[in-house]
């Protein structure tokens, strides 16, 4: 039975929200950092209350730590040791392994996010702007009242237009295939791949191999919590419909470029199901644009070739243990819209997202090196992923295509890494334990 | 991430010399689990030497009959690893046993790591390992151990050799598809 009532909310539903703002913050003393924690863990949604409440509500706060940041909060040595290695060293330490170089790499990421003193963040969605606008007056003046606590940057988020159903700056129609946790009195969709056990996106429950592994000490803190991988990736729109218009003639064909690349067309529907022609029915349909899978209804790739977006992140039938490597996924995107047609304007709009997941080596680490950066990935020997894959414009990308193949050589860079960090999100429980460190028993 | 977009020529054996410790120092590429060992002309591979625990040698024996019977049963089930070849030695030494455990596969060992763990459990690969001194009794759940593991006990090559260099399995297999194709298509020509 997964404990709804401690489970921060975001681990298991979705905000209704247009609006957001993430706060990056530091401790200067871990006195003041905890009376920050206090009051504002008063705001936080456990999953049960979220639910309960969701009608009414009109704003739904995160919080989560670096590894650091439990240090700056008092978190003894004996027990920060007990957690993963990974998680240890921060995503910084990781860019290699993650793909994180050149232009990719930590020094160039714009939010702080690379600093070791980033301690906390306040993830906050808001049903619209006005109410973004009031909780930030108030966070304001809670940051006022503690000094001791520094705000490294901010990022506001914002839906993108049109706002009925949830899309990328590039127009691609988002949130189609999520994994759905045993016991969460969720139903996946068809294709969605089945229950997948609680353990492998919280800690303290049974995965899919077993038990699960041993929790970071002490239990109070880690039970009910998991790890999450922020990434702010910049979507180069301005690049993107160039690069559509340089290879489709008329606007059909530029629409083929961009499903090609991304294995479903831009109004979410799946190439397997829709291979010639969009189908936005299709598309908008959660009972159908999710059912489909790759190994006997496309395995050469002339539908969704081998290379895409979709193939990487969930190659689906085309993989092993699948169930060991599924990730929850949350944000929004960020900064305005670039109208069609308009050049691009030199603004950084793109998304700034969340990978939840048990195990960032095993699952977040697993998904980037292998699937997103690996070169060879399908055998396709000089390829990354052609979305979120660290480009540098020497890569290739292969159409499969009857009697011979289209291949893009050069293909640019679409997206960029602004900033990153992991954190741990710990239950509700854990953030009450953290804000009353070092406060005598009572 | 691998680096395999390079495309040497098939047709011309290679040999490389390795640095000792197996790393050349200047560009040391990292995995999840720590360092890779770079790719040779014999692609990647491991060679594991191990102590086995003392009287422990029927095991060795009766796991060769299990797994002779997994791979036949399930002839996909290393798929993933994207192996070549494996081969399992015990040799004498000073009148202790050790193990040696060989592989030639087309991928760094660190990218697999967990569905290696994963394959271990589901064929009965594992006894073998648990018959091995120090080996983590928590291994199961603790892929990191696992691998430090495999890596305390690697012995790296200072020497590797590829009749075909760098060629994949899958390739190799894919070559042999279209030769039988061919061959198919000659004989529907007569």
């Amino acid at each position: 039975m997964l404990d709804f009532d401690d489970i921060q909310h975001i681990l298991l539903t979705r905000a209704p929200a247009l609006n957001g703002r993430y706060v990056f913050v530091s401790f200067r003393d871990a006195e003041g950092g905890r009376a920050w924690l206090s009051t504002l863990l008063e705001t936080v949604h456990s999953a049960r209350a979220m639910r309960e409440s969701v009608a009414r509500d009109r704003r739904w706060v995160t919080l989560a730590f670096t590894w650091n940041g439990l240090r700056a909060l008092g978190v003894d040595e004996a027990s920060l040791a007990t957690f993963p290695d990974e998680f240890k060293q921060g995503m910084v330490a990781r860019a290699e392994i993650l793909g994180d170089t050149g232009e990719n790499h930590p020094e160039h990421w714009v939010d702080g996010t690379a600093s070791p003193e980033l301690h906390a963040i306040v993830i906050l969605f808001a049903r619209d702007a006005e109410e973004r606008a009031r909780c930030v007056a108030q966070h304001d003046e809670l940051l006022a009242r503690h000094e001791s606590v520094r705000v490294l940057s901010t990022l506001d988020l914002e839906a993108t237009p049109p706002f009925d159903y949830a899309h990328d700056h590039f127009g691609y129609r988002d949130r189609l295939s999520q994994p759905v946790i045993e016991g969460s009195g969720d139903v996946p969709t068809p294709g969605s791949g089945g229950f997948i056990k609680a353990g492998e996106f919280i800690l303290g429950y049974p995965d899919e191999s077993g038990p699960g592994p041993a929790l970071p000490q002490p239990e109070i803190l880690s039970r009910n919590g998991t790890f999450m991988a922020y990434r702010r990736l910049e979507e180069h729109v301005g690049r993107f419909r160039s690069f559509l218009r340089e290879h489709g003639q008329t606007p059909e064909e530029q629409e083929l470029v961009a499903a090609k690349l991304m294995g479903r067309w831009r109004s979410g529907a799946p190439l397997v199901l829709a291979p010639e022609r969009d189908d936005p029915a299709l598309g908008a349909d959660p009972q159908r644009n999710n059912d489909f899978g790759y190994k006997e209804q496309d395995p050469h790739g002339y539908a969704v070739p081998l290379g895409t977006h979709i193939r990487r992140m969930n190659p689906r039938d085309t993989a092993a243990n699948m169930s060991r490597r599924r990730m929850i996924r949350r944000g929004a995107t960020y900064g305005p819209p670039l109208p069609e047609g308009a050049p691009d304007d030199g603004v950084e709009r793109g998304i700034a997202a969340f990978v939840i997941c048990a195990s960032l080596i095993r699952q977040f680490e697993f998904a980037q090196s292998v699937w997103v950066n690996d070169k060879n990935f399908h055998e396709l020997g000089n390829e990354r992923d052609p979305i979120i894959g660290n480009q540098d414009g020497t890569l290739e990308y292969k159409i499969p295509k009857r009697p011979i193949r289209k291949k893009i050589t050069g293909l640019p860079a679409f997206t960029s890494v602004r900033g990153g960090a992991y954190f741990f999100l710990p239950g509700l429980r854990a953030l009450r334990w953290l804000a009353a460190l070092g406060r005598a028993p009572s | 991430m691998s680096n395999t977009s390079k495309k040497p020529d098939w047709s011309k054996p290679a040999a490389m010399a390795l640095p000792k410790g197996g790393y050349f120092p200047n560009r040391v590429e990292q995995g999840r689990y720590g360092p890779i060992f770079p790719k040779t002309p014999a692609n990647y591979g491991f060679t594991i030497i191990a102590k086995i625990i003392p009287g422990r040698e029927p095991a060795f024996y009766e796991y060769a009959q299990r797994i002779e019977k997994a791979v036949a049963d399930a002839p996909d089930c290393l798929a993933v690893l994207k192996l070549h070849y494996l081969r399992w030695v015990l040799f004498p030494i000073k009148g202790e046993t050790y193990f040696m455990y060989q592989g030639i596969f087309d991928t760094d060992f660190d990218k697999y790591t967990e569905d290696a763990v994963a394959i271990f459990t589901s064929t009965g690969l594992r006894t073998v390992f648990e018959n091995l001194e120090g080996f983590p009794e928590d291994w199961q759940t603790n892929p990191a151990a696992f691998a430090r593991f495999v890596r305390e006990h690697q012995c790296p090559s200072f020497l590797e050799y590829g009749e075909y260099p760098f060629v994949s399995a899958d390739e190799i297999k894919k070559a042999l598809a279209l030769k039988a194709s061919f061959s198919t298509m000659l004989d529907q020509m007569q």
